[in-house]
């Protein structure tokens, strides 16, 4: 892990004391990552989501950067309009991100999201997975995996988990990058690496939720890591046309490197009415997503 | 100054370029449709320094608008009907967040059944959204209104958001003379953009973070105390682009012989010229009658009308539009606003017609304006509500 880069700011110089996060969330991670890459210079727009939340209730703030909240389906189209404005004022020293759940960019969010990347508007978007609605009490989104209990699948998700970071690749973004909690160094470097690529920069970063998910709040990065080390979260960057493996993945395009997928799945809760047809979906659905990798790997 | 032969929808682009906004973000519909097209063409021409953002929804045009504004920029959109619902969330978001940003509404009718023609439902829909309200008579007053709706929005009292209403086709696609100002006149007039707060990274600011509902009640309340702070606003801004230009309006509202009028039809939008012709014609057969045209729906010229109306002898609202279940939008907040003044109201009537995009001429109004009067003058009150159908 030489290639460890040195973070240039403090992550709790951006992200303080006094969130409103649950134990073990993942997003204070997250925004402490970004705040060690962009410090104060960062205008996160958050649509309604868990951060709307985490970051704390007016007049106080736990995030010592500017923050737009915004309604639910226009992440995209707020950050085309602050990037637009910013750029006629000749404002070039500050981050556009936005920041948005799966929930915000798969389901609701998606057509904005959509015109802003064919339109190559110049910002960042994060989209932090923790596959359902977390913020209204874990009702099923289009990201949550096959198999998952939510409020609204008590039975579990019959469909597979839409694949955001895919269908923007298929849009023709100059940059699509996936992301884990797990690997902040990882993500820090994603995030630097987009913000010096003009145009629309794509970032998944897979967070998951202890209360939604059903595990233990010490055991989130673990569960993360988990995700990532069975292959069910693959880490990689695309740019120009094709897709690079990040460090993490590297080695488990060899399938017998990748740990069997039921080690992530029994710390889930979510996952324990799951029958020996669901774990054979999710690992056909695994497979697919490696090898539909491979034919886009540089 | 010079004089051009505009349509509606161009004379309010030629006004946003004069404005010389920043970003434009649009979505097409019709009949909203050429007002774009004529500043995309301004901007890819060279003519207009602006970013166009080019969105795939009416949800997401006012959202891009939103977004350019609240990072400093001088921002346009514009809207009809359908996409004026579809970004219904973010009308309401805009101006409760008080970022000064200028909308144009060519009302159309709205569906089902498809229908392309002005009826004034979509921009009455609008009426408690906290955004500035004008609404024009013709091509003319709507260049002039777009750009005093730009100093309206971006004034310290007011800090909302303004619309410009315009009637679709009979205004928004028909061509008349407009007087076409120096830009040097109109820079010096409106100055440079003004916004209460600007997010731009020069400074961490938070905003629309959750709130409790003491500290969210009293934005809520902040919005109508603006608004009622617009209306002298509203006067100013028409007084000195007078002053400036050598045009105003009335203020909020327009009185077309109203002077010694002892019956009054009161409305907005471009049918008020047929009501002028109307009333002309009518006071040649001997009736004393005057037309009060409303300018601006919100803040709703209370004041001004109830100095205009209260010894009316009959009072015709006339209307595109109503609030089913109860009557016009323009009546009820005339009832409404005058009962603030006096508990004694004139004899008052709300009239029904033109919804769809039925086409309502001179003839129909003095049909209307004679049928009432003649009811009145027996002795006889005439109903208080009524559809007319004009054919």
């Amino acid at each position: 892990m030489s290639s460890i880069p040195i973070l240039p700011r403090h992550m709790r110089n951006t992200v303080l004391p006094g969130h409103a996060a649950c134990h073990g969330c993942p997003i204070p991670i997250g925004l402490k990552v970004v705040g060690a890459a962009f410090g104060d210079k960062v205008i996160l727009v958050v649509p309604a989501c868990c951060t709307s939340v985490v970051l704390g209730m007016h007049p106080g703030t736990a995030f010592n950067g500017s923050v737009v909240h915004v309604a639910f389906a226009s992440a995209a189209a707020v950050a085309s309009g602050i990037s637009a404005g910013l750029s006629k004022r000749g404002v070039r020293d500050v981050q556009v991100i936005a920041w948005a759940g799966d929930g915000g960019t798969a389901d609701i969010g998606m057509a904005s999201l959509s015109g802003a990347v064919e339109r190559n508007d110049d910002f960042i978007y994060v989209m932090y997975d923790n596959e359902a609605y977390m913020n209204t009490g874990i009702q099923r989104s289009s990201a949550t995996p096959a198999g998952a209990w939510t409020t609204t699948t008590p039975l579990g998700k019959k469909e597979p988990k839409k694949d955001v970071a895919k269908i923007l690749i298929a849009h023709g973004a100059p940059y699509v990058a996936t992301a884990s909690i797990a690997y902040p160094h990882d993500f820090y470097s994603k995030l630097k690496k987009a913000a010096g690529i003009r145009g629309f920069k794509f970032i998944y970063l897979h967070a998951p939720c202890p209360v939604g998910w059903r595990f233990d709040p010490s055991l989130t990065v673990n569960i993360a890591k988990l995700a990532v080390e069975t292959g069910m979260v693959i880490l990689y960057e695309y740019y120009d046309g094709g897709i690079r493996l990040s460090g993490p993945s590297r080695p488990l395009l060899d399938k017998s490197k990748r740990k069997p997928i039921a080690e992530y799945l029994k710390h889930q809760g979510r996952f324990r009415g799951i029958n020996e047809g669901e774990l054979r979906s999710l690992e056909s659905y695994v497979d697919s997503s490696w090898e539909w990798v491979k034919k886009f790997m540089q | 100054m010079v004089l051009k032969s505009l349509t509606g929808n161009h004379a309010v682009a030629l006004a946003v370029k004069m404005a010389r906004v920043n970003v434009v973000a649009a979505y097409p519909i019709t009949p909203q449709t050429t007002i774009v097209e004529k500043l995309a063409e301004y901007i890819d021409g060279g003519e207009l320094d602006a970013v166009m953002i080019r969105v795939e929804s009416e949800h997401s045009a006012l959202a891009a608008a939103y977004g350019s504004a609240l990072a400093g920029a001088r921002a346009f959109t514009a809207t009809s009907s359908h996409g004026l619902l579809y970004m219904y969330e973010w009308v309401n978001w805009v101006s409760r967040a008080r970022v000064p940003l200028v909308m144009a509404v060519v009302t159309r009718t709205m569906g089902p059944p498809w229908n392309i023609w002005t009826d004034h439902s979509d921009y009455y829909e609008q009426r408690d959204t906290g955004w500035i309200q004008g609404f024009a008579m013709d091509a003319q007053e709507a260049f002039d209104m777009t750009l005093q709706a730009f100093k309206i929005s971006e004034d310290p009292r007011v800090f909302l958001p303004a619309m410009v209403g315009l009637d679709a086709f009979i205004l928004s696609h028909t061509s008349m003379p407009v007087e076409v100002p120096e830009q040097e006149l109109v820079d010096e007039w409106l100055g440079a953009r003004t916004q209460g707060f600007v997010i731009d990274g020069s400074e961490a600011l938070i905003h629309g973070a959750l709130s409790p509902p003491e500290y969210t009640e009293g934005f809520i309340e902040d919005v109508g105390k603006a608004m009622e702070e617009a209306v002298e606003v509203v006067r100013e801004v028409d007084h000195s682009f007078g002053r400036t230009f050598g045009r105003s309006h009335g203020g909020l509202v327009e009185l077309y012989k109203c002077s010694d009028a002892k019956y009054h039809i009161v409305l907005m939008g471009a049918w008020a010229g047929d009501a002028m012709e109307a009333v002309d014609a009518l006071r040649e057969q001997g009736y004393s009658i005057g037309v009060v045209r409303v300018r601006y729906t919100r803040p709703f010229p209370g004041e001004e009308l109830y100095k205009a109306l209260s010894s009316s002898k009959g009072v015709i609202v006339v209307e595109r539009g109503v609030s089913f279940g109860s009557m016009g939008p323009v009546f009820l907040d005339l009832a409404g606003n005058m009962l603030k003044y006096s508990r004694k109201l004139p004899y008052m009537r709300n009239v029904i017609a033109g919804v769809g995009g039925v086409n309502v001429t001179y003839k129909d109004f003095e049909y209307i304006a004679k049928e009432t009067i003649n009811y009145l003058e027996s002795g006889e009150e005439p109903s208080v509500i009524a559809w007319y159908h004009a054919r």
